[in-house]
């Protein structure tokens, strides 16, 4: 396993911790509701908290269209990273899912990284960063990548200086970010905003959830009751609300775990017993865009995934108390994995940027 | 005279802290719709919290304040866990499983 070691700069530190404080996450309104008051019918008034809200911006970073291009051009620039060949949209790339496509993440000369590259769909409603949760906010995260010698192992003051002396980029800036320079903290927020535009709220589920009736077959409506049903799938206790994660931590019982020098996750974070080998719950939106599964890419399919779940996990040792078995037949399992298909939000051609030489 | 005043001191103490355990507070502070029922409470040293599971899924509170360490593990719906708090300062409480869930306790 390789643990980032991520040094900031005292100036960053200072701005990043100002700009922190004046963060204002809008969270998620969590399904409240229990399975038992549940009308499963398109449109009943008790499905709405599963809807998206708009998307949150924090105060000092809000939405504009200068910052959104500006954050897309550093978003997809190679010239980010120490060898110029890798850029965020390398580990995060549209193709495959905002992710990679791979188990776990290739980093620096292509060294193979021990956890995989998680997608950045819809991490515009996260309320933490990361497996381990170790960053708070998209831009607390974002220089993380191009600053970790085991990623993208950017320079930083030759990152400001070719940003500085490059025409387009110095006027990207100057629009985004008018009053302001251009530092590690103006890169994290225009790489942010970008990222905050990378959404998916539009799936059949979305439209079945507004009524249209037609949007969900029977098989992925008796998924979906299976998926809530605390009896049955209990996928809801984790995959809660309408970006279907609770932002939580949990130890699943990977195989992984029980292997010598298993990666402890958040327990690196937060040293309590229960944190041990726990991940936060991914969300399920455009779930079949990023396979392979789990933090470890050990799952390939969705079916694969269900399995591991009604079986209750393999390594055993230290499983979130919130991890239930339950006898799942092969048809259950089934609908399962076919309301999970039904969050997918149709794709789009995405348009690469134009950057600044 | 001085065996006396002895056990005068010895009497105030043992008084002091009949009433301090008298007086010591039991504050409920409940974990539902996955926050904490109280985002804030101010309590005295010596009184206890008591933290109820309201949500039909297992919680965790635990704190790694230097003034009151402690970790309760994990409990399901209906029960319950209790801290005496013995130090005064500001702590701040959480939950493991879900994060978002925070609170600060006063200890005056």
């Amino acid at each position: 396993m390789k643990l980032c070691e991520i040094g900031f700069s005292p100036r960053y530190r200072l701005a990043l911790l100002v700009f922190i404080g004046l963060i204002i996450v809008l969270p998620i309104k969590l399904q409240a509701k229990e399975f038992k008051d549940i009308t499963f019918e398109a449109g009943h008034e008790s499905l709405q908290g599963w809807l998206l809200p708009k998307v949150p911006h924090p105060k000092g970073n809000e939405i504009t269209e200068a910052r959104v291009t500006l954050g897309k051009m550093l978003f997809f620039d190679t010239r980010l990273s120490g060898d110029g060949n890798m850029s965020c949209g390398t580990c995060h790339n549209p193709l495959y899912g905002w992710s990679d496509g791979l188990p776990t993440a290739r980093g620096f000369k292509s060294e193979v990284l021990g956890r995989a590259s998680p997608t950045v769909i819809n991490t515009a409603f996260n309320s933490i960063q990361m497996w381990d949760g170790r960053k708070k906010s998209l831009e607390d995260q974002a220089m993380g990548p191009m600053m970790s010698n085991a990623e993208m192992n950017m320079n930083i003051p030759k990152l400001l200086k070719f940003l500085n002396e490059t025409n387009g980029y110095k006027k990207a800036f100057n629009k985004a970010y008018p009053k302001e320079t251009i530092n590690e903290l103006t890169i994290a927020k225009g790489i942010a905003s970008f990222e905050r535009t990378i959404i998916s709220n539009n799936s059949p589920f979305d439209q079945w959830i507004k009524g249209n009736k037609k949007a969900l077959t029977k098989q992925q409506i008796k998924g979906f009751k299976l998926f809530v049903n605390p009896k049955k799938g209990n996928c809801e206790v984790c995959h809660s609300g309408s970006n279907f994660t609770d932002n939580g931590f949990h130890n699943i019982g990977l195989a992984q775990f029980g292997k010598k020098d298993a990666d402890m996750g958040r327990y690196i974070q937060r040293p309590l017993g229960l944190m041990k080998g726990a991940f936060k719950t991914p969300t399920l939106r455009d779930i079949t865009q990023t396979a392979p599964y789990f933090h470890d890419g050990s799952s390939l399919t969705l079916e694969e995934v269900v399995a591991h779940y009604e079986k209750g996990g393999v390594a055993k040792g230290n499983l979130s108390p919130n991890m239930k078995t339950a006898k799942l037949s092969k048809k259950e399992q089934t609908a399962i994995v076919a309301f999970m298909k039904s969050l997918n939000t149709k794709q789009q051609p995405f348009l690469l940027p134009i950057i600044p030489h | 005279m001085k065996c006396f005043t002895t056990k005068m001191i010895t009497a105030s103490l043992m008084t002091l802290c009949f009433s301090a355990t008298i007086f010591a507070q039991t504050i409920e502070v409940g974990q539902k719709d996955k926050k904490f029922t109280k985002s804030k409470i101010e309590i005295n040293v010596g009184d206890t919290v008591k933290f109820i599971n309201e949500d039909t899924f297992f919680h965790n509170v635990f704190s790694l304040s230097d003034i009151k360490f402690f970790d309760l593990g994990s409990f399901p719906k209906g029960e319950f866990k209790e801290v005496t708090f013995d130090k005064a300062g500001t702590i701040e409480v959480e939950c493991a499983i879900h994060p978002e869930m925070i609170m600060t306790i006063d200890v005056k």
